[in-house]
């Protein structure tokens, strides 16, 4: 079977839905890479038009990956309830853009057809969407979960506070969430990335982010980002842990050169069930990334914007309470420049939205690609005005341990400020409390990381 | 385990020899060598070391914070952004590490240390940020330059290469390379003919290695620069290099630079490793289980 459209005259053919996918794509080098991407301009017009004649029942019949094969398409396709399914598989994939476009379509009704959504018929529509069409849609939807307070309101934006450290030493670590706490920051999750992936180390950093917690009475939660075996065995041994955290990519193959299947996360999910620190119910913690599949060849001749898609096909089944895309740390050979990264950005975030999850952004770059810290910026400002649950925020936005820059701990208060934004509410009381926050906006005594010092319990 | 006095000993040969060269690079920020003034500069550590903030509620806790951690807190604000001296610090550091990047080697450097140079199969810089692919390969043209110019089949073969740092490269060979040749002399190991690949990728000594028949092989490539350096090199060594071979086979030595190894140390440090991997025929991870 092959796919057409013709423009100006000309014919264009496609011999699968997998490059037809892959051709409607913005552009991006990871596909060029991939040897997957349109080969001229008019080419990848053509296969969004091809495509947004497609029906989404052609689409659930050829995942990218074969169901017999691939654990995330099992999941993904086993997740679809049937009598959704059954209202919308005749839709073209241009009458879906169009549904989720009109006036008249309300979040409700998004949630709805969300649940007979397969990754491919989210990435194809995707394709379709200009970049305002991302931000308009996005801001229609806003998912909420529910840990130890609840992220995802409308009218919220909130911030991981992120202090890594180069040697993981606590008390330098201890010095950044200080520093964060101080410009309003850590509402959504106070969470490290590790250097040091062991059980000791991870849960000795567990218990000073709980201890902080507790001491100053934050409602928040905390995280280590080991591995998730990490993370297991440190909550079998005692280690306070709010959430599990795991990088996921959009094939078994891809998870498996992570480590994990999707076993291990239900492993996790049983085990904080039991003995996890929080209030729940929703305890994973996830993040995502154009690109990781081809990287690990784990892409299947598919696009990455597919594959990205599919990672949040397999990330629903497991209720996280946050999902990020770290959108610009793989580098310029998956995402050149700032257009690529900043495109990337809107579509992670629509996509995991129309997936059902309560999604951030890593708004970031590093110092091989085309883009700066003013690009940052401007992601975020537009992520959001999409409405994004969370950004992350780390210290003048230097991460000394990845190597990467993201947002400031300045940031989130500006884009607060800027788009009439508060945090998560019960961390907005307490910043209020501390003296920190008064009527959504910093007080005079922010910023400074020793003004908390003398008020814990 | 390596000799720590050998390493001194040669660490202090070389010094002795670079000495006017070393006295430029290690420059104090605050000197100005013609007038003899201070001269402001925000990227100097004193002023990375400065509390920005007015009025801290406690002084004292605010500098033991910063000192342990490199992170940069205790920044200060301007509403809810950054302070000026913040904000361009962090431009200047982050266009210092653009320019590692972005911009060629210092073709000195290559002239002073009597250095070749060859070029994988990507055109320019651009290719070479978007085709990892192409810049594990040397273009055809320098596969015949190495073949001419090179000794063939030596035990020990060194070359440099910009990886994703030029300025790596220009900071750190002039004082690494004297310091790695005296190491290997008298070990009765036979040295290649070094050379300098432009645009070059780690992958790119599969290679090297292949066309010149060596059994060891080491390259010295720029690291992808952070804000906290744009100068730092890394050493990939290989025993026995092929096309198609896991990368768990290299043994690696990184943060080459001034505040981390310093060059003349990691070229002594880096004799020694490779006189080990020689003896051992083995690397990375078969290096680590021979003890």
């Amino acid at each position: 079977m092959s796919y057409k459209s013709t423009l100006f005259g000309r014919t264009y053919t496609f011999s699968s839905i997998k490059e037809v996918l892959a051709k409607a794509n913005e552009l991006k080098s990871g596909d060029i890479l991939a040897g997957v991407a349109a080969g001229s301009d008019l080419e990848r017009i053509a296969a969004k038009d091809a495509l947004s004649q497609m029906t989404l029942d052609t689409l659930r019949q050829n995942p990218v990956v074969p169901y017999e094969e691939d654990e995330v398409t099992r999941i993904n396709q086993d997740s679809i309830n049937e009598v959704v399914y059954d209202s919308i598989k005749s839709w073209t994939v241009a009458e879906l853009r169009e549904w989720i476009l009109d006036c008249d379509t309300a979040e409700r009704d998004m949630q709805r057809v969300s649940r007979g959504l397969t990754a491919e018929m989210i990435a194809a529509v995707t394709k379709l969407m200009s970049n305002l069409d991302l931000i308009c849609a996005s801001a229609k939807m806003r998912v909420r979960a529910r840990c130890n307070t609840t992220i995802g309101m409308r009218g919220t934006l909130a911030a991981r506070l992120q202090p890594n450290h180069t040697t993981d030493n606590i008390e330098g670590i201890t010095a950044s969430v200080m520093e964060g706490l101080s410009y309003g920051c850590g509402d959504a999750l106070i969470g490290l990335n590790p250097v040091n992936d062991t059980v000791s180390s991870v849960s000795e950093v567990l218990k000073r982010l709980n201890d902080i917690k507790n001491r100053y009475e934050i409602p928040t939660q905390i995280c280590v980002l080991g591995h998730i075996t990490t993370q297991i065995e440190a909550v079998s041994k005692g280690a306070p842990a709010d959430l599990i955290f795991q990088s996921v990519a959009g094939s078994e193959k891809g998870n498996r050169a992570f480590g994990f299947n999707g076993e291990t996360v239900r492993e996790a999910l049983e085990l904080l069930r039991r003995h996890g620190n929080s209030a729940g119910p929703d305890v994973m913690y996830f993040e995502t990334g154009q690109g990781s599949e081809l990287s690990s060849e784990s892409h299947y001749g598919a696009d990455q914007l597919t594959m990205e898609a599919r990672c949040y096909g397999f990330a629903r089944e497991f209720a996280p309470f946050m999902v990020n895309t770290v959108v610009g740390f793989i580098g310029p050979e998956y995402l050149y420049d700032s257009r690529q990264v900043m495109r990337a950005g809107l579509e992670d975030h629509f996509m995991g939205k129309l997936s059902g999850l309560p999604m951030g952004c890593d708004c970031c770059y590093t110092n091989h690609m085309m883009a700066d810290q003013n690009d940052l910026e401007n992601l975020s400002v537009l992520l959001a005005s999409a409405g994004v649950n969370y950004i992350i925020s780390i210290p003048a936005s230097d991460d000394v341990m990845l190597n990467y820059q993201s947002n400031a701990f300045h940031d989130p208060s500006a884009i607060r400020e800027a788009l009439n934004l508060r945090p998560i509410r019960e961390f907005e009381i307490w910043l209020e409390k501390m003296g920190i926050m008064e009527n959504g906006r910093l007080t005079r005594y922010a910023g400074d990381p020793t003004f908390l010092l003398g008020k814990g319990a | 385990m390596i000799d720590s006095r050998l390493i001194e000993q040669i660490a202090n040969a070389v010094l002795a020899e670079l000495s006017p060269r070393a006295e430029v690079l290690s420059a104090a920020p605050y000197a100005n060598a013609s007038s003899g003034q201070a001269v402001r500069d925000i990227t100097s550590e004193e002023s990375r070391a400065e509390i920005l903030i007015e009025a801290p509620c406690d002084p004292d806790a605010l500098v033991r914070m910063k000192k342990r951690t490199n992170a940069r807190i205790g920044v200060g604000r301007a509403g809810c952004r950054y302070n000026t001296q913040t904000l361009i610090t962090l431009r200047a550091d982050h266009a210092a590490a653009r320019d590692a990047v972005m911009t060629d080697i210092n073709q000195k450097v290559l002239d002073d240390l009597k250095l070749f140079t060859v070029e994988s199969r990507c055109g320019s810089k651009n290719e070479f940020l978007t085709r990892p692919d192409l810049g594990r390969l040397l273009s055809d043209q320098s596969e015949i330059m190495i073949r001419e110019k090179c000794a063939p089949n030596p035990d020990i073969q060194i070359f440099a290469a910009d990886g994703l740092s030029s300025t790596a490269i220009t900071a750190n060979l002039p004082d690494l390379m004297p310091s790695l040749l005296i190491g290997l002399k008298n070990k009765n190991v036979s040295i290649g003919t070094p050379f300098f690949v432009r645009n070059g990728r780690v992958g790119i000594m599969e290679p090297v290695a292949e066309i010149l028949g060596a059994k060891v092989t080491c390259v010295l490539i720029g690291e992808r620069p952070g804000l906290a350096t744009a100068e730092s090199m890394s050493s990939y060594i290989a025993y026995d290099a092929k096309t198609g071979m896991d990368e768990s086979k290299r043994t690696v030595v990184s943060n080459i630079h001034r505040r981390g190894i310093p060059a003349v140390e990691a070229g002594a440090y880096l004799a020694d490793l490779l006189c080990k991997i020689l003896r051992a025929k083995a690397s990375g991870v078969d290096l680590r289980k021979e003890g």
